[in-house]
């Protein structure tokens, strides 16, 4: 479409070749750009040398100066074949070194055409051009503080390149199918780190996760989740736990059951310790955007009707990431919240494989420590009440708290579910039974009550009196207990605090999400 | 179809401790993460494997502990086109200045219109581009034809094929074969009719 605007002007570049010629068509343009690349080979290198620089113009508000630019770019995805990598180093880099952000929509398509012939015409240029590719994913930082303020041209201009982005992606790895096996260690390596301002990290993830929604993710949704998992669990970690009071932190924990939970929700702002989270905001907000996307995107899974299969990946990459991390205190939530969405299918899935790990000899015990205080769906047969008592049965008369972690765990959390859903297990006379090994299991001389965490114990011990679940010929049976200050006992190296993973999430804006209500859902769904 | 081969290979599989009990997945493992790369010793792409695990014998090996070897014997079905080999794949991308080929599903072959003979035409039909031969308005390719290509070069790292299709005996498998199958005919009918006489 171009070629005569190009001709009427003056500083163009094929003036001197077609003066006089009105109609050139697109295949001259190409033997035009088919002769200069061949020229340079020859040592005569001025027509070379014009193309370079006519990809170099950085200023196309000259809607001539554009149209010459779409022309070149036309004509060199038309011409791939004769590019050399040795000698026509300068093009290529000069190529590469174009950004989608800086051009009208019509050059981004010739750009993003000439990238994908460039990708697929030989493997040399494959990983340059996913590379350029990636690159885009980000904008300029003019472009990210105008994307904080949402400026509708800005924002319609970052669909319009993350759009052709994700097109270009498609359309090389269907072209080039080991292609999406070369992107994704990029993609890993390319990931912002944790330091770089929100909005990077966030786009960044932004643009992963809809590539684990395109064809590309299902082959390579599983190293996609990972990626967004890890950096979950390292900004996780970069929040101070330490730093929240342990009395406070116990204090709102437990003022859930279930039917209370819309409440809860509701003046949880006043009870959480939220400021002392507060420490580092510009982390805690990250953390925080980055969990509300990945919650979207669930959501979108779910609505597609694939979370099935991609809680699988997710489960995966929790179990490397999430499992065995010390205090990780938010990312956790990504699993329960997947969960409600389907309490049929993920939660159902989500409780049974916790439990495999659980009784598996051969996870290291930190896992099945951590699984324990997660399986909720134990409760549900009471297995691992009865898990439990076998124990004590069995176990010989070595008392140390450090050789029993594991059973510690399970007693944790069943003392924890029971904390939410007392009433209404006790409801349930059936229920009521299979809870009767408790009361072995705690006065059994391993004495769970005085290792497990005290705040739990503690509201444990409440619910259990006022719930009557131990009431014995009139007398509540743990009442001194129950007045007494609880130690804490498994001093030292111990993990019973660690691995919380029912505190309620502490981030302020992914409360949005109601996140009590997805626990609570949760819950029901396991318990159901 | 060339650039295919079997091998039976004698391979010592290194699994870690932690996989004892399960060995069995763990060669699984192992031997999967080669598929779609190009190993020296196997001498190709490994594109899929059989294994049988001769002794249940295993032995831990001196400056790997606490790695432990098992003997197994693989047939390993390898991709290694040399150049001329004639193979064949689907074309899934078709224009005026090239053919993409997907071959075997893994491998990208690209023909570029300098290796694309004379005979070849490129025209549009039913608003799809096509290249039609000259001499034979029947051999036609377009989008979804399994077309036999010449090898020019393979790049073994990304399993990229650039193709040529200058040889006559190449294009359109579909159609070579019945090409093929014709002249057959033709020779016997030959050979009849002289006998005949």
């Amino acid at each position: 479409m171009g070629a005569v605007e190009v001709l009427t002007d003056p500083s163009s570049l094929y003036e001197a070749d077609y003066v006089g010629n009105v109609d050139v068509s697109d295949t001259d343009m190409m033997q035009y750009v088919r002769n200069a690349l061949a020229s340079v080979k020859t040592g005569e290198s001025d027509r070379y040398d014009d193309l370079v620089r006519a990809l170099q113009i950085k200023n196309v508000s000259d809607p001539d100066a554009g149209a010459q630019l779409e022309i070149v770019l036309k004509a060199l995805s038309s011409s791939v074949a004769c590019i050399d990598v040795i000698h026509h180093r300068k093009l290529l880099s000069s190529i590469f070194g174009m950004s989608l952000w800086d051009h009208k929509p019509y050059i981004m398509d010739a750009l993003v055409g000439l990238l994908i012939s460039l990708a697929v015409s030989s493997g040399k240029y494959l990983d340059s051009c996913l590379n350029m590719l990636i690159s885009n994913f980000l904008p300029p930082s003019w472009v990210i503080s105008k994307l904080a303020v949402a400026n509708p041209r800005v924002v319609n201009k970052k669909t319009e390149v993350l759009s052709r982005v994700h097109e270009a992606f498609l359309k090389i790895s269907l072209l080039f199918p080991l292609a999406p096996s070369r992107l994704f260690p990029m993609l890993a390596q390319r990931m912002p780190k944790i330091n770089k301002k929100d909005h990077v990290i966030v786009m960044y993830v932004e643009n992963l996760l809809k590539l684990e929604n395109s064809v590309i993710g299902q082959v390579g949704g599983r190293m996609i989740l990972m990626m967004v998992m890890e950096r979950l669990r390292d900004l996780d970690l970069e929040i101070g736990w330490d730093d929240i009071p342990q009395d406070d932190s116990s204090r709102g924990m437990f003022d859930m059951e279930l039917e209370d939970a819309a409440e809860a929700t509701m003046d949880e702002g006043d009870e959480l310790p939220v400021g002392s989270l507060n420490q580092d905001t510009s982390i805690s907000d990250c953390l925080d955007k980055l969990m509300i996307k990945s919650f979207d995107h669930l959501e979108s899974c779910q609505n597609a009707g694939r979370l099935d299969q991609v809680f699988e990946n997710l489960f995966e990459s929790f179990e490397n990431f999430i499992l065995n991390t010390y205090k990780s205190k938010v990312s956790q939530f990504l699993l329960f919240f997947a969960c409600s969405l389907d309490p049929e299918n993920c939660g159902v899935k989500f409780a049974s494989k916790l439990l495999d790990i659980f009784l598996s000899s051969n996870k290291p015990r930190p896992t099945r420590q951590s699984v324990a205080t997660l399986i909720l769906l134990c409760l549900k047969k009471f297995r691992l009440v009865d898990e439990c008592a076998d124990y004590c049965r069995t176990c010989n008369n070595d008392i140390r708290p450090e050789a029993h972690q594991i059973f510690y765990s399970g007693c944790q959390a069943i003392m924890y579910v029971l904390c939410f859903r007392m009433r209404s297990i006790l409801d349930v006379p059936r229920f009521r039974s299979q809870l009767i090994p408790l009361e072995s299991i705690l006065m059994h001389k391993l004495n769970p009550l005085m290792v497990c965490l005290p705040s739990v114990v503690a509201e444990f011990l409440r619910q259990a009196k006022t719930g009557g679940l131990f009431i014995v010929s009139g007398s509540y049976i743990f009442e001194d207990l129950l007045e007494s200050e609880l130690s804490r006992a498994f001093g030292g190296c111990e993990r019973l605090d660690t691995f919380f993973p029912f505190d309620p999430c502490m981030l302020k804006e992914s409360n949005r999400f109601a996140l009590f209500q997805t626990l609570a859902l949760f819950c029901f769904a396991v318990l159901e | 179809m060339e650039g295919l081969k079997v091998s039976d290979a004698e391979l010592i599989v290194y699994i870690h401790p932690s996989k004892c009990g399960n060995e069995v997945q763990a060669i699984y493992r192992e031997l999967s993460s080669l598929l779609f790369q190009y190993d020296e010793t196997f001498d190709g792409v490994l594109l899929g494997y059989d294994f049988t695990v001769e002794s249940k014998q295993a032995k831990i090996l001196a400056g790997l502990t606490p790695y432990f070897g098992v003997r197994v014997n693989a047939k390993l079905l390898l991709f290694d086109p040399k150049p001329n080999n004639f193979v064949e794949g689907k074309i899934v991308k078709l224009s005026a200045e090239s053919i993409h080929v997907v071959v075997l599903g893994v491998s990208a072959a690209v023909i570029t219109d300098i290796d694309i003979r004379e005979e070849f035409k490129y025209k549009m039909r039913d608003g799809e581009g096509c290249f039609v031969s000259r001499s034979h308005k029947r051999h036609v390719l377009k989008i979804g034809t399994m077309l036999r290509l010449q090898v020019e070069s393979f790049d073994q790292e990304v399993m990229h094929i650039a193709g040529s299709l200058v040889p006559a005996n190449t294009g359109c498998v579909k159609w070579l074969e019945k090409q093929s199958r014709e002249a057959l005919h033709m020779d016997r009918d030959d050979h009849k009719r002289r006998k005949i006489a």
